[in-house]
């Protein structure tokens, strides 16, 4: 009984929601409307949030891709902490799962089909992946997507080597080192351009691959971070030892 | 406009219903498998609204690397819910 209610009452909602989206009544435009108000010195700007960062974001980063300019260059801690975030996560289930390690009791074998295909297979993810997080400022994409395409790759190696895991030691070490070229990049910013994450770099050219100052390097480095840290997950979740 | 439409309303039903039945069913690695059916439409529907960044991200860690946690901690733990 309960459980109809519940499916009636999120289906009203739903329509509700659905209703006001297809009407489009938003209560600012904010692309034009919406005057920006300083919540500190009270001050009016002439455009909203969103609409400076499409209209400056070139000047100020030189990335063609506005949300990569955002992620990194604007709101570039708070990717830092998503970054801690996952790193968090991951350890946790390190310490929680070593309890609980043991040999698989059952051993299937992959099908022939999978063992063949990931062997062709697997090269296209990873170039696949490191072209996400290398062209990260240019086109869709960035450090977590390639670092997951990266992992799904290695998800591909555990189902077909049954009875192997992967690398733990040089995961954690390519980890360690990912995460801590962040944050140095960003000390170097708060050396050389007196504010943390602060791009001190060139611009470059607009639109090719060495340009945008350090978005590209904060990516690399975020794409390793990430693909090192859920292959240690999955590793992790296998349970078997390292051989 | 009318492609868009109608094909935003078969995403929708198309990550409503694996959504409901991954609730409601007892075996929890079909349950499972639907959700990450579920994500795969979130991740299409993301794409048709313009946003390749999610729709990315959507793909490879809700319908891989989730999938495949999951189906781990089923193997770990039990299979039907009681």
């Amino acid at each position: 009984m309960r459980k109809y209610v519940a499916i009636i009452i999120s289906a009203l909602i739903f329509i509700v929601l659905a209703h006001f989206f297809i009407t489009g009544n938003a209560p600012i435009n904010y692309l034009t409307g919406g005057k920006y108000t300083n919540p500190i010195t009270h001050e009016q700007a002439n455009q909203s949030v969103p609409q400076q960062y499409l209209n400056d974001s070139r000047k100020d980063t030189g990335a063609p891709n506005v949300v990569t300019a955002i992620v990194v260059e604007y709101r570039g801690f708070d990717t830092l902490g998503e970054v801690t975030v996952l790193f968090t996560a991951a350890t946790g289930l390190a310490l929680l799962i070593e309890e609980y390690r043991r040999k698989m009791e059952e051993i299937v074998e992959p099908n022939f089909i999978v063992k063949i295909a990931s062997i062709v297979v697997l090269p296209f993810i990873v170039i696949v992946g490191t072209y996400i997080f290398i062209h990260g400022h240019l086109t869709p994409g960035g450090g977590f997507p390639g670092g997951a395409v990266i992992a799904s790759g290695f998800l591909l190696l555990l189902l077909v080597h049954t009875t192997k895991g992967l690398p733990e030691k040089k995961l954690s070490i390519t980890e360690s080192f990912a995460g801590m070229t962040y944050a140095l990049i960003g000390l170097l910013g708060l050396v050389l351009a007196n504010e943390f994450l602060q791009n001190y770099l060139p611009l470059g050219i607009f639109g090719t691959v060495f340009s945008a100052g350090i978005i590209p390097l904060i990516y690399i480095a975020i794409g390793f971070k990430v693909g090192s840290e859920l292959g240690g997950i999955l590793h992790n979740l296998k349970g078997v030892h390292e051989e | 406009m009318m492609l868009f439409t109608v094909m935003s309303w078969v995403l929708a039903v198309l990550i409503i219903a694996p959504a409901i039945y991954a609730v409601e069913s007892k075996d929890l690695l079909s349950a499972a498998i639907a959700a990450g059916f579920a994500d795969l439409s979130a991740a299409l529907i993301f794409l048709i609204l313009q946003a390749p960044d999610v729709a990315i991200t959507q793909a490879a860690i809700g319908a891989g690397i989730t999938l495949a946690v999951f189906v781990y901690a089923i193997k770990r733990t039990e299979r039907w819910e009681k």
